[in-house]
């Protein structure tokens, strides 16, 4: 039977069971009217059963379907000659390959023998065998699930706890997914790094004061050893991040007290939206905007002041990260402006203080840790974004805290290190992880302290 | 002399169904002039006597709005200097809303919308050209539930001062402070704690370093939103003691929903119902002997 067959066949059988299953605990009890007498909806009845049909047949089918290739590679092989048998592993995988590229018909890349040809019947009765096989164990265990489950029905049984407990089961399984994707990144990019620091020592990688990151591919090649030094990448992401959240904080959190206190309702409702619209643009637009737009802009505007600017400045990058964070500090500033309980402004207005004086006596300190956690946030971002760094600011690794040069940030290397055809064991590619560890490090420092300042703010008012 | 029996019934002019032109300022009408009686779906009201012996606020036809919602109709009362007015009635009957209108908080709130006149030592609050910020620096109010600011109890205290400049030097900030929360009884027990969050007093602590923030910008009068609404019966015996003290230097007009409250701090109370001022008089009168049967309902429990 095909997957889909399958999976039809047993949606029906659940969907029979789910009936069978409510109108038994119906049954039980002589009829709808005294439907009262069950412990449970006659329904969680009929879902109890529905998932005992349900699920053993699915998660056999779901290990069939991980498993089912590599156990028939192997039987396949067992049954294979002498001669092939003893073949390198390269070799066998190639003569595999043949094998089930010929039994559904594709190109093969040898001449077809008698071995190939049986071999590839071969796979296809496997094959054909392990269909069936798998078909009658699914419905098997469907009709047992069900038949057990039939028999568990009783009108004091506790069918509604079955059933929330499977969902719950579900729900930690969804959650559980998102945190095992998360430690398995960490994990990853954690051995690549150490993979790394075999290569490179770790003490060159964090205070060497040079980054050229190539590293000969043949023994002949000259001047290109590679070093190592993350320095002036930190001080190259250090300088564009400081000059973003110099544009970032001040006009977020001026814009976020108009909105949050001097707008009226309908400025507010027709800004509020186009600042959401700011923080929805891609950053390769703003990127764009920057290497085209900004950073000449910005070259020009220096040479007329007598100033030697690159056309890919720290101080374009810079600009345009700014802009593109300000939403976001804006919106987490308003938040935490408009969270300040309304009877703290109208204390401080009831004195005799004016609005502005309200805000900057009462409110905006009482939602100074909301905004430090909000800058916090926009912070990370800052750092953590590629780009318009890769498009505005250049590749060059200079340790320079001059705005006007080109400097280069960690994201941008990981960019460079990355792209183009690379062999995944040199210290240049391995170097990317390193340095995704270092950013990672980071970020999720100023992550973690920003959401601590948000939360234990809300916690103050609650 | 105003004796409510003695109130021409002919001088009644507005309708029962609203204020009529809410746009008019009521100029015509002289501040001591006879109360405009109306004849509502309860009556003749107000009954007793909303007039007072050397009114310091007098507030005369006033209306408020919230969008499309008359919160309070056509209320005429006088207030004296150093009495202590208690306003009763069921919730969302205007009470606050009209405090409110005393010291312009209403100001702030979008779509609010207040008509008449309210006069403050003879002066139009709602006068155009008047500063609401001056106005609220001689009108204090109390809120319902304890507001400090999260600051220190000292800066609480002296957060009004300072941004009206009332201290020369810190010395004498100091001497407001201390003399603040002296008077609002709280200095015994906030001594050695005043570098500490107003915030983490006690509910009843808090209550009175509000109080004690307001009477350090030396207001007249001050307005009181049910304050002990949030508070014990210990706190609140507490701050009903310290409102009979404050009652020699100011005019209180305190918002409640405790009868007993009303009657124990109170001279004067007046019962509001559905934005209406039913009835005005002197809190024995009105707890003993109620005119209208709208207040009797509501002294009695029938109402509220």
């Amino acid at each position: 039977m095909q997957d889909t067959t399958l999976l039809l066949s047993l949606t029906v059988l659940a969907l029979a069971g789910f009936y069978a299953g409510r109108g038994r605990a119906l049954a039980l009890v002589g009829g709808p009217a005294r439907g009262r007498r069950l412990h449970s909806l006659p329904g969680y009845y009929g879902m109890f059963l529905a998932m005992w049909c349900l699920l053993p047949p699915l998660t056999l089918l779901l290990a069939w379907s991980l498993f089912e290739g590599r156990v028939i590679t192997l039987m396949l092989i067992e049954g294979l000659p002498d001669a092939q048998r003893s073949m390198s592993a390269g070799e066998l995988n190639l003569l595999v390959n043949n094998i089930q590229n010929l039994a559904v018909g594709d190109a093969v890349s040898v001449e077809i023998d008698a071995v190939l040809r049986e071999a590839s019947s071969r796979y296809r009765l496997l094959q054909a065998e392990s269909r069936r096989l798998l078909t009658v164990l699914c419905l098997g265990l469907a009709t047992l699930g069900a038949v057990s489950a039939w028999r568990r029905i009783r009108p004091e049984f506790r069918a509604r706890n079955r059933v929330e407990s499977t969902v719950e089961f579900f729900l930690l399984l969804a959650s559980s997914i998102a945190v095992l994707t998360t430690i398995g990144i960490v994990m990853s990019v954690l051995f690549e790094a150490l993979r790394f620091f075999q290569q490179v020592s770790i003490v060159d990688f964090l205070f060497g004061l040079n980054w050229s990151p190539q590293t000969a591919i043949r023994e002949d090649q000259v001047g290109s050893s590679g070093s190592f030094g993350i320095v002036p990448l930190l001080t190259g992401t250090l300088l564009i991040t400081v000059i973003a959240m110099l544009v970032a904080v001040p006009v977020g959190l001026m814009s976020a007290i108009y909105l949050a206190e001097y707008s009226s309702q309908k400025v507010r409702a027709a800004a509020k939206p186009m600042l959401e619209i700011l923080a929805g643009i891609p950053t390769v637009v703003y990127g764009f905007f920057a290497a085209l737009t900004v950073a000449p802009w910005v070259r020009d505007a220096g040479e007329a002041i007598g100033l030697d600017v690159a056309s890919e400045s720290a101080l374009a990058a810079g600009l345009v990260m700014g802009i593109m964070i300000i939403p976001l500090v804006s919106s987490l500033s308003d938040d935490a402006i408009k969270a300040v309980p309304g009877d703290m402004r109208e204390g401080a207005l009831a004195l005799g203080a004016t609005r502005s004086e309200a805000m900057t006596g009462v409110i905006l300190p009482a939602a100074l840790p909301g905004i430090v956690g909000g800058t916090l946030l926009a912070l990370s971002r800052a750092i953590g974004e590629t780009m318009i760094v890769v498009m505005a600011a250049g590749l060059a690794a200079n340790l320079t805290a001059n705005p006007f040069e080109a400097v280069t940030t960690v994201t941008v290397q990981i960019v460079t290190l990355l792209v183009g055809d690379q062999e995944f064991d040199s210290a240049k590619t391995l170097a990317a992880f390193a340095l995704g560890l270092v950013l990672f490090v980071v970020t999720m420092t100023l992550n973690v302290v920003g959401l601590n300042f948000v939360r234990r703010y809300r916690e103050q008012y609650e | 002399m105003n004796d409510p029996n003695v109130i021409e019934p002919g001088g009644v002019e507005a309708s029962a169904d609203g204020p009529g032109d809410p746009g008019r300022r009521s100029d015509t009408v002289s501040p001591r002039s006879a109360v405009a009686e109306q004849i509502t779906e309860f009556g003749r009201i107000p009954v007793g006597n909303v007039r007072c012996e050397d009114p310091f606020i007098i507030a005369e036809n006033v209306n408020a709005y919230y969008g499309d919602i008359h919160a309070i109709r056509n209320v005429t009362l006088e207030i004296a200097k150093s009495e202590v007015i208690a306003l009763i009635g069921p919730s969302g009957c205007g009470k606050t809303t009209f405090i409110r209108c005393l010291n312009r908080m209403n100001d702030s709130v979008e779509h609010a919308r207040v008509t008449g006149r309210i006069t403050l030592d003879g002066q139009d609050i709602y006068e155009r050209g008047l500063d609401p910020v001056v106005l609220r620096a001689r009108i204090g109010m109390v809120f319902q539930k304890p507001n400090p600011f999260p600051k220190s109890v000292y800066d609480n205290v002296a957060y009004g001062p300072r941004i009206h400049g009332l201290a020369a030097d810190r010395a004498e900030l100091d001497d407001i402070v201390h003399g603040s929360l002296e008077r609002a009884g709280l200095l015994k027990e906030v001594k050695d704690r005043l570098d500490e969050p107003g915030t983490e007093l006690s509910g009843g602590q808090q209550q009175r370093l509000c109080i004690a923030r307001t009477i350090a910008v030396n207001p007249e009068v001050i307005l009181m939103d049910e304050p002990c609404s949030a508070l014990d019966p210990i706190a609140t015996a507490r701050i009903e003691d310290l409102i009979d003290e404050l009652a020699e230097d100011y005019a209180i007009v305190i918002v409640t929903h405790s009868m007993q409250q009303a009657a124990r701090v109170s001279r004067r109370v007046a019962y509001f119902h559905l934005g209406m001022l039913v009835e005005v008089d002197e809190t024995d009168r009105i707890f003993t002997n109620p005119q209208h049967k709208l207040t009797e309902d509501y002294i009695t429990g029938r109402i509220g």
